[in-house]
């Protein structure tokens, strides 16, 4: 069994966030892979290293040459070849349609997303890239597992899961749950990671169909307001009339 | 001149940094309060190849360099120091010591296990009467034909409980003095080896120091290192080398008591402000990021030095004398600028403070850096 696990270069998620215009400023930030994404990374891991039959893990990200830190690091984590397709992604589509090209040039069974990414949170790239591919897809997967070479993927429903046992290939859209902690590379790792195949590919024309008009920040959060210890009923005034609480 | 790191580099720095702040927050001030070694944390940094960083890969070890031998002992040593110096100890001395003076054989014995992260290594040279003056070795080590009889005891011996090979100094032939000093791969658990109690020390207690006694213990020829009577030389150019580690160490220590200290500044009020924004406050915090500069900067010369081949002893000695000064200075301030929080064991900054005490102390007092700087100097190096 192949997996591709598509990664997202983001900003650190400490990040103090300043837009200029409709532009991130990327002055002073340190980017990272999305921690969904780190996570689907470590599960790979975990399944290859366990023998339940993965063959290869392979990593995708769309974006320009400055990404290939972030995709170094997943190789020093352990996976075993990465693309780059050469572009700024603009959007969740565009994204999805350059992935989807370097899918069909090769052969994957499992391909994973993170649920969404830490920086734009569009939610959409696991569910456009089965759509452009034909292949079916899951969505907030919260495990994966190969039972008897076959894989079984657990999904959350409100308030419980539901186990799947799905068919290959399939797109799978992973959160919480799928691995406990990301994988820290070890030395040996990171030394490999510059000798394992990294393969440029030129993007493919699409479609523009949306465009960012503004960005609006969330108001500040405002400060903690402390009350004695005696002044309860300061409290429930405070809750009721000024938080609108109770 | 070029003061970026290298992609590796700034990888590795990540990676000491995520598994301190992952794994040796969650139970460093247990391992501190009870003494308790961190077995399963060596293990894991053993995997992740921490314990043989600059190790030759074709002996187990992980081929770094020693400026990302620097920043990862600065990065676990922030959050916990006795981690710190148990890798510190195994890479810049013992590692070191077997790979750079010993042979194959020794190589592939005693080395490989120590540097793929499955067992650990203790250095063994000061004793009761012999510290700073480690000329003065009385421990012995008899000539007897195929082997040789070690006798004696040594001092304050880090890793000496958990470390299954031990690199022993000992006085073969006394009217040479320290011409006549051998060092010798000891196997811990060979016959008439004892070790004395758990020292009960103020910091850096989740590593276990012991005396340690030889009473007839029996080391083959094939396990002295080099030829005979270069003992005394080994361990000073050992030493020269472990410097960085040590230096690092405390850098990380002064670094992680600053962190606390900014954070907790920030948070805390007095006189209705945070009390970051009182200049007394402030203040503290720019000469404590000075000096931690400083010191790092120093650390990462001596390794460049070193990454070079070039002679780093002086730049080392620096390196150790200022980082582990300015440790005991960052964290005495770390504590003033938490108040009575910093006095409690909860805030943390008051475990930095006691672990600072022992780099100046320990793999040559700053007193013997100063020694090492002046005669430097003097030879015009």
């Amino acid at each position: 069994m192949n997996i591709l696990v598509c990664v997202s270069n983001v900003p650190d998620t400490t990040t103090k966030v300043k837009f200029s215009g409709t532009q991130l400023e990327t002055e002073g930030v340190q980017w990272i892979v999305n921690p969904w994404d780190e996570l689907a990374i470590t599960r790979a891991l975990e399944l290859k290293e366990s023998g339940a039959g993965v063959d290869k893990i392979t990593i995708a990200t769309v974006g320009l040459v400055g990404t290939e830190t972030t995709i170094r690091k997943g190789l020093a984590m352990g996976a075993d070849d990465a693309f780059r397709v050469d572009a700024d992604p603009t959007d969740a589509f565009f994204t999805a349609t350059q992935l989807a090209e370097v899918i069909k040039a090769g052969s994957y069974d499992l391909i994973m997303t993170g649920f969404e990414s830490a920086d734009y949170n569009g939610i959409s790239v696991g569910g456009m890239l089965s759509e452009i591919l034909g292949y079916p897809s899951v969505g907030a997967v919260s495990a994966v597992n190969i039972v008897d070479g076959k894989l079984q993927i657990d999904r959350e429903i409100d308030g419980g899961k539901e186990v799947l046992s799905v068919q290959t290939p399939v797109v799978a859209s992973v959160q919480k749950g799928i691995a406990i902690d990301p994988r820290i590379p070890a030395m040996r790792g990171i030394m490999m990671a510059r000798r394992k195949p990294l393969t440029v590919m030129p993007a493919v024309e699409v479609e523009v169909y949306t465009e960012v008009v503004e960005i609006e920040l969330p108001e500040a959060k405002s400060a903690v307001k402390m009350f004695d210890a005696e002044d309860i009923q300061g409290l429930v005034n405070a809750l009721k009339n000024e938080a609108n609480v109770i | 001149m070029n003061f970026e790191f290298t992609e590796e580099q700034e990888m590795i720095r990540q990676a000491a940094r995520d598994y301190a702040r992952r794994e040796l927050t969650q139970d460093v001030m247990e391992r501190d309060e009870k003494a308790i070694f961190p077995t399963k944390h060596v293990k894991a940094l053993g995997e992740l190849g921490f314990l043989g960083m600059m190790t030759d890969p074709k002996w187990g070890g992980s081929g770094m360099d020693t400026v990302s031998y620097v920043l990862a002992l600065t990065e676990l040593a922030k959050v916990d120091a006795s981690v710190a110096v148990i890798m510190s100890v195994n890479n810049s001395l013992v590692n070191y010591g077997i790979e750079t003076y010993g042979n194959d054989f020794q190589r592939e014995k005693y080395l490989r296990p120590l540097a793929d992260g499955t067992a650990i290594g203790a250095f063994l040279l000061s004793e009761p009467e012999a510290g700073s003056d480690a000329t003065k070795q009385r421990t012995t080590a008899e000539d007897k034909g195929d082997y040789y009889l070690l006798n004696g005891t040594k001092n304050w011996i880090t890793n000496a409980n958990s470390a299954s090979t031990y690199l022993v100094m000992a006085q073969t032939d006394p009217t040479r003095g320290h011409r006549g000093i051998n060092a010798f791969i000891v196997e811990k658990d060979s016959p008439g080896i004892t070790l004395g109690p758990h020292e009960d020390k103020m910091g850096m207690r989740s590593s276990d120091t012991h005396s340690v006694m030889f009473m007839d213990v029996k080391v083959p020829k094939e396990n002295r290192i080099g030829e005979d009577g270069f003992g005394f030389k080994f361990a000073m150019n050992l030493l020269n080398g472990g410097r960085i580690g040590i230096a690092s160490q405390a850098t990380g220590i002064a670094w992680g008591a600053m962190d606390l200290a900014l954070k907790y500044s920030r948070e805390r009020k007095a006189f209705g402000t945070e009390i970051f924004n009182h200049q007394s406050v402030a203040f503290k915090l720019a000469d404590m990021a000075v000096k931690v500069e400083n010191a790092h900067n120093l650390c990462l010369k001596a390794a460049w030095l070193r990454d070079q081949k070039k002679r780093a002893n002086k730049a080392a000695a620096m390196a150790k004398r200022y980082a582990a000064d300015i440790a005991m200075e960052v964290t005495t301030e770390a504590v003033q600028i938490h108040g009575g929080y910093g006095y409690v064991r909860e805030y943390h900054v008051e475990r930095l403070m006691r672990e600072a005490k022992l780099t100046q102390i320990y793999e040559g007092t700053s007193e013997i850096q100063k020694i090492v700087i002046s005669r430097e100097m003097v030879k015009g190096l």
